[in-house]
């Protein structure tokens, strides 16, 4: 077919961008599909009793659609196949939302303060802490992971901790230890930075000769300038923080502090035959990403670009 | 001068939590690579170089560079390519464009835990839909145990973390491809070139920039596979999946061997810190 489609657009040079877009059709359209299938099994599973999840060949569509899946896993009816009720998986999502929150909000916050200083004022040592800011965003986590876990252990007077941060856990299974490690990143600092270089600085000159602060030149001028990339980095910050899996699974130990992923894997880990339950719980985790994502498409795909062009 | 000063206050926060989670951290860390250390015990005797003679001799170790080579080896441009590809395609006025975009970007915001769920339940010997099409079209014979297979494992881990990349390579490369200024291409039609020339002679010199940025990233990322381990294989059958990270997270977690785990973790970075330099030296050398 495809050869047949390359002859026709030969024939008539002027219309090749035309056999450009159907040879784009005849790839990107099945190619689409491959990659929206395991969506759409795991969507359509979902809603299947074990038998039915089981069943060879393979049903797209549910025989008789069922929620006890979705039932069992959030606790609401009885226990049925051979899953077991995860617990608390309300509170997963909750601690997920709430700590991906904060972290947001925080990274905001701290993220700008520092990018609008590096970006437009002088004092001295400024070059040399920005290099050292940049050059931590090469660090893996995994080498600050047991210092970070050490760290937060001995906090003091935090989790039954005395004041030499000695007998308790201090920070550890804690939102503190969730939110607290992730709430400045260099990352977004150097996209911020960059970002708030375009500015330019006679608007900030003129605001100084009218009298404001420094503070306020920050928060009504530069910041209100700086939006597609706060949104960007908010957006990142967010998703970043929702899936990360790494962190919790180091530090939180009690199924009260769960996030989203770390509960789930767990629970695979835990059950690893109970399908029905599984897929159902996988659903409900991915929901919220793609919400957002679909909701604030234009921006994430802005930041991304913004990210891979400027770094 | 005086209004210099504040200039610090309004770092003060980050560079608190910086000096405690990152530069603290990375000292701690290096000294404890010298140290021996179960984290329960209070002592942690000073043992010279031992941790890093125990790992030159530590078979798992090596196995666990190899894989982590593998793995970024194959996943890495083929995410690249596969992603520079449908960005090409789509970087056409089509109808229907948004959508495609957002179908192959799907994958992407997808948390990776549950992308390892599914997949996991895709390469299932028994009832994974790979083995049921593949026996339906008779691409093989009997049932491939994906996950459970030693030679098996790691391509399947990769060919579903590509799965979970293209999309955002596609996306860095079509906002490359979109900067291409349009005269460029117009000159190279009047010196007429052909659509494959414009696509050597134009596009893939003017991604340049986007091609580094996405090899850099996807590098350090791959570097540091560790959810699709932990969910899919736990690092088996017989550590075929072990990656670095997977096996420092093992010394550490499972074995409570903070030091010779710290060291590990130095050594990544150590790999990652050489490959990045040497990128970008590359880069900066064919660039000039």
């Amino acid at each position: 077919m495809n050869g047949a489609l390359v002859r026709v657009g030969w024939r008539h040079a002027g219309r090749r961008h035309k056999l450009g877009m159907v040879l784009a059709y005849v790839v990107l359209v099945p190619g689409a599909l491959l990659f929206v299938a395991p969506f759409a099994w795991m969507l359509s599973a979902s809603f299947q009793p074990l038998g039915d999840i089981f069943s060879w060949p393979p049903q797209w569509i549910p025989k008789d659609p069922t929620v006890d899946g979705y039932k069992t896993f959030l606790g609401l009816g009885e226990t049925t196949g051979a899953g077991t009720e995860a617990e608390n998986p309300w509170r997963w999502f909750v601690n997920s939302a709430f700590v991906a929150s904060s972290v947001t909000v925080l990274q905001l916050f701290f993220n700008s303060l520092a990018a609008y200083v590096f970006a437009k004022r002088q004092f001295p040592g400024r070059d040399l802490i920005f290099l050292g800011f940049l050059a931590t965003m090469m660090v893996p986590g995994q080498v600050t992971l047991i210092p970070n876990y050490i760290v937060l252990k001995h906090i003091p007077l935090f989790g039954g901790n005395d004041i030499f941060g000695q007998g308790g856990h201090g920070w550890l299974d804690s939102y503190y230890g969730l939110i607290l490690p992730g709430a400045v990143s260099a990352f977004g600092i150097f996209l911020l930075r960059q970002y708030m270089m375009s500015i330019p600085d006679e608007l900030l000159d003129a605001a100084r000769i009218d009298g404001a602060s420094e503070f306020r030149i920050y928060s009504r001028i530069v910041l209100p300038l700086t939006g597609p990339a706060l949104a960007a980095t908010a957006i990142f910050t967010f998703t970043y923080t929702w899936e990360d899996f790494f962190w919790p699974l180091i530090i939180i130990s009690s199924p009260d502090h769960y996030t989203a992923p770390l509960g789930l894997a767990l629970y695979v880990v835990k059950n690893r035959t109970a399908w029905d339950v599984l897929l159902p719980g996988s659903v409900i985790a991915t929901l919220p990403m793609i919400i957002v994502f679909l909701i604030f498409q234009r921006r994430f795909i802005q930041g991304i670009s913004l990210s891979g062009l400027k770094g | 001068m005086r209004r210099n000063w504040d200039a610090y206050l309004y770092l003060a926060p980050g560079l608190l939590l910086f000096s405690v989670f990152t530069v603290f951290a990375l000292g701690f860390a290096f000294y404890l690579t010298f140290h021996e250390w179960n984290i329960i015990e209070p002592d942690r005797p000073f043992i010279g170089l031992e941790n890093y003679r125990d790992m030159l001799e530590d078979e798992r170790f090596r196995r666990s560079v190899y894989n982590t080579m593998y793995f970024t080896g194959a996943s890495v441009p083929l995410t690249m390519l596969i992603g520079l590809g449908v960005a090409l395609l789509l970087n056409q006025p089509l109808r229907g464009r948004g959508i495609l975009r957002t179908l192959y970007f799907l994958p992407v915001v997808t948390p990776f835990v549950v992308v390892a769920i599914v997949w996991k339940w895709l390469y299932n010997g028994d009832f994974g839909l790979f083995n049921y099409y593949l026996l339906k079209t008779h691409l093989i014979d009997e049932p491939l145990l994906w996950l459970a297979d030693k030679n098996l494992a790691m391509p399947a881990v990769i060919l579903m973390s590509v799965w979970g990349g293209v999309g955002f390579s596609m996306v860095v490369y079509l906002a490359g491809l979109q900067s291409i200024p349009e005269e460029l291409y117009d000159a190279a039609k009047v010196d007429g070139a052909g659509a494959f020339a414009r696509l050597r002679y134009v596009t893939i010199p003017m991604l340049r920039p986007t091609t580094l940025f996405l090899l850099v990233m996807g590098i350090i990322g791959s570097f540091q596979v560790f959810t699709q381990i932990f969910v899919m294989t736990s690092g088996g059958p017989v550590d075929r999946t072990t990656t670095m990270v997977f096996y420092i997270y093992e010394a550490a977690f499972k074995f409570y061997e903070m030091g010779y785990a710290s060291t590990l973790a130095y050594v990544l970075f150590a790999m990652l810190f050489v490959f990045t330099l040497i990128q970008l030296r590359l880069y900066r050398r064919t660039n000039t």
